[in-house]
């Protein structure tokens, strides 16, 4: 390597590096003030200590934060929503995907083109119109070992859940990915016997891991980052997820530090997750790329 | 007994079509071999019999039924992907027991089965591999080891061998010509390759654009085409054609003119033909000799030779300006920029109408010994 070779390599990891402590700022701040009195928050705000770990360093916030809110239960919450969401997802949007990648049937193209017209809507363009839907939707349940229709989907765990199984951009992911494996599996499989089902469940989805982990993770992401829609249907406590949770810290007497704590705590599993499936999809989304 | 019968297949895809009727029965046990030249139709053919494009009209028959309503699974045949297609995230072990498990066979027996065609396939320590570890030459054993298990009643392979390298092709021809022997199922063959077909074959379908062209024994193919686009198919090199005027016709006779003056008298169905028509000549390149003896004489200016060791082409131009390829047997001692006059036996060409039908006198292999021989009767 020559002199300015090596000088041009280090120029591009000084702005590298730049950039990367620009995007980890906020996220720094965040978690290092969870740790710090009220008062320390605010003197170190304008040096560089904001997003160093000095001082004196406290785990008051976070018994706030576990006194005045039930973050346990939010979190709970919102795992149950999550996870039940992620897992009916991966099933649902792949299956319609699989369907209209690899077999053949009337208004497919209709379908394909209404799925692609669909991504752009954007949640707040619909989100009044469907809280009006669900208020009117009636719950099953069981009252006196009959099954009985009662109440409205408000304030439930599942109103939550179902209008967000399905989703327009996922379908996509599996689609493109899907499309690009040879139809010669299939008719293999065809030929050994299996039913379109079994040519999904035994060929499709094992070849299929890395968009499977790409779509789990956008996937969490999305429903763990609620935060509209949760606070138009759910009121109540039982069923409120962690994001709108943070709204009881904004009052009369606002407290940073367990404003951060209670982030900090809630962003703990999207880091979690990221870590555990990062592998796979860094390199679905680097091959998406290649492929264009 | 499971005799495989055409009959009347058409096949459309939407407006086009691309099968135009075809009639064939294979008996059972035999070797079919579809040639043809590409698009026209033979993996759509092999994959009609498959199950896996529907019929737009006609029937197939195994075994004297109709499957034409069946799907693919109950067929009862097996088919080899030029792609393989093995599973790439199963065993060699789950690949070949698959289609088993499908058909909800029990564990124990699937792996009986298993084993034994990977005992006849000599895949035995490759069984817990995935594909990705194996080699060409393994993968497409495991291909084939995939239908074996199955026990169909028809073979189906769809250009097996085009991504091997030379010699594992001819390893892997032969492995298949001997798993046929050993297992005596009727087996479907579509390939581009002439010695393929030539040597694996009982019974060669030359197909031209969803219609078939002739049906008959590799040897029949060579030595009587039917018209001059199965002449100029089967055989490699390809078979020499000279244009030529017809200057008398009797009934059994013509006297024909060749590029270049020189005239001959050719044995022909000669009925329908006038003086002044034109027909075509063909001449194999094998069936041509170095010297000028036997009775139809051509002279050559030879452009490029290429020694082979076991034979010589030699590509040369004919008076008439005609390209034209011989194949000499050993090593010839013809060199570039030679003139030469090289000659054939007026028995063993080929003549054609204005249509390409041929008009020469039918061909039996024993009968042509007493002429002079020509060089190997295959290339
Ligand atoms: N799914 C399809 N839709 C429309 N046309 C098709 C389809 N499959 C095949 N064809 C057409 O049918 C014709 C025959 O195709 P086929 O694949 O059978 O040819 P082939 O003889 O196998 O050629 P090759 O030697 O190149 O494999 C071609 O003209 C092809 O374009
Ligand atoms: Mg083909």
């Amino acid at each position: 390597m020559t002199a300015n070779k090596r000088l041009k390599t280090l120029g591009w990891y000084l702005v590298l590096a730049g950039l990367g402590y620009l995007f980890l700022f906020p996220l720094l701040f965040m978690i290092v003030s969870s740790f710090k009195p009220e008062s320390a928050i605010f003197t170190d705000l304008y040096s560089l200590r904001a997003i160093l770990p000095v001082g004196e360093l406290t785990l008051d916030n976070y018994q706030g934060v576990f006194d005045k809110s039930r973050i346990g239960h939010y979190f709970l919450n919102s795992l149950l929503i999550t996870g039940g969401t992620v897992v009916m997802g991966l099933f649902v949007n792949s299956l319609l995907a699989f369907s209209l990648s690899r077999l053949e049937w009337r208004g497919q193209k209709l379908i394909l083109s209404a799925v692609i017209a669909l991504m752009i809507i954007p949640l707040e363009a619909v989100v009044v119109p469907m809280l009006l839907l669900v208020s009117q939707l009636p719950s099953l349940g069981w009252e006196e070992g009959r099954l009985v229709l009662e109440g409205s989907w408000m304030n439930t765990r599942h109103v939550q859940m179902l209008p967000f199984v399905a989703n327009a951009f996922f379908i996509f992911l599996f689609y493109q990915f899907f499309r690009d494996i040879p139809k010669d599996f299939d008719e293999a499989a065809k030929l050994d016997g299996a039913s379109p089902f079994q040519i999904y469940r035994h060929i499709i989805v094992p070849m299929s891991g890395p968009v499977f982990a790409t779509v789990a993770i956008l996937h969490f992401m999305v429903m763990w980052n609620q935060y509209l829609w949760p606070i138009m249907a759910v009121q109540s406590e039982a069923a409120r997820p962690v994001m709108p949770g943070i709204q009881i810290f904004f009052g009369r007497e606002t407290k940073w530090g367990e404003i951060f704590a209670y982030a900090s705590f809630i962003t703990l599993p999207v880091l979690v997750v990221f870590m555990i499936f990062q592998k796979r999809f860094v390199r679905s989304l680097a091959g998406a790329g290649i492929k264009g | 007994m499971a005799d495989l019968q055409l009959e009347g297949v058409v096949k459309r895809f939407g407006e086009v079509q691309t099968i135009h009727g075809i009639d064939l029965d294979v008996t059972h046990g035999e070797f079919v071999v579809f040639v043809g030249p590409s698009g026209c139709g033979k993996s759509t053919l092999l994959r009609l019999i498959a199950g896996l494009e529907e019929l737009s009209e006609g029937d197939i028959r195994i075994g004297g039924e109709s499957v034409a309503h069946l799907p693919a699974a109950q067929r009862g045949v097996a088919m080899v992907f030029q792609s393989y297609a093995l599973y790439p995230h199963m065993t060699v072990r789950e690949n070949m027991g698959f289609g088993l498990r499908m058909a909800k066979f029990d564990k124990a027996e699937i792996d009986r089965r298993v084993e034994e065609a990977a005992a006849i396939l000599k895949l035995e320590p490759l069984l817990e591999r995935r594909p990705k570890a194996l080699s060409g030459g393994q993968r497409q054993r495991v291909a084939i080891g995939r239908t074996i298990v199955r026990n169909p009643k028809v073979f189906l392979f769809d250009e097996p061998l085009s991504n091997l390298d030379a010699e594992l092709r001819v390893q892997m021809r032969v492995e298949i010509a001997k798993l046929h022997a050993a297992l005596g199922n009727t087996m479907v063959y579509v390939t581009h390759d002439q010695v393929e077909a030539m040597t694996m074959a009982d019974k060669i379908v030359v197909l031209r654009d969803g219609r078939i062209e002739q049906v008959g024994s590799p040897l029949e193919l060579y030595l009587n085409p039917v018209n001059e686009f199965v002449a100029g198919f089967i055989g490699s090199p390809r078979m020499n054609f000279f244009e030529c005027r017809v200057l008398d016709v009797a009934d059994d006779r013509l006297r024909l003119e060749l590029p270049g003056d020189e005239r001959i008298d050719m044995p022909a169905d000669a009925t329908g033909l006038r003086s002044g028509d034109r027909v075509t000549l063909g001449i194999r390149p094998e069936h041509i000799l170095e010297h000028d003896r036997a009775d139809i004489r051509l002279a050559i200016d030879v452009e490029v030779v290429e020694h082979l060791g076991g034979s010589t082409f030699v590509y040369a131009r004919h008076i008439g300006g005609d390209a034209i390829t011989l194949q000499v047997g050993g090593l010839s001692d013809i060199q570039p920029k030679d003139h030469r006059r090289v000659s054939f036996s007026r028995q063993i060409c080929q003549l054609f109408d204005g249509d390409g039908r041929n008009i020469s006198p039918h061909k039996v292999p024993g009968e042509l010994k007493d002429e002079e021989p020509g060089q190997a009767a295959t290339a």
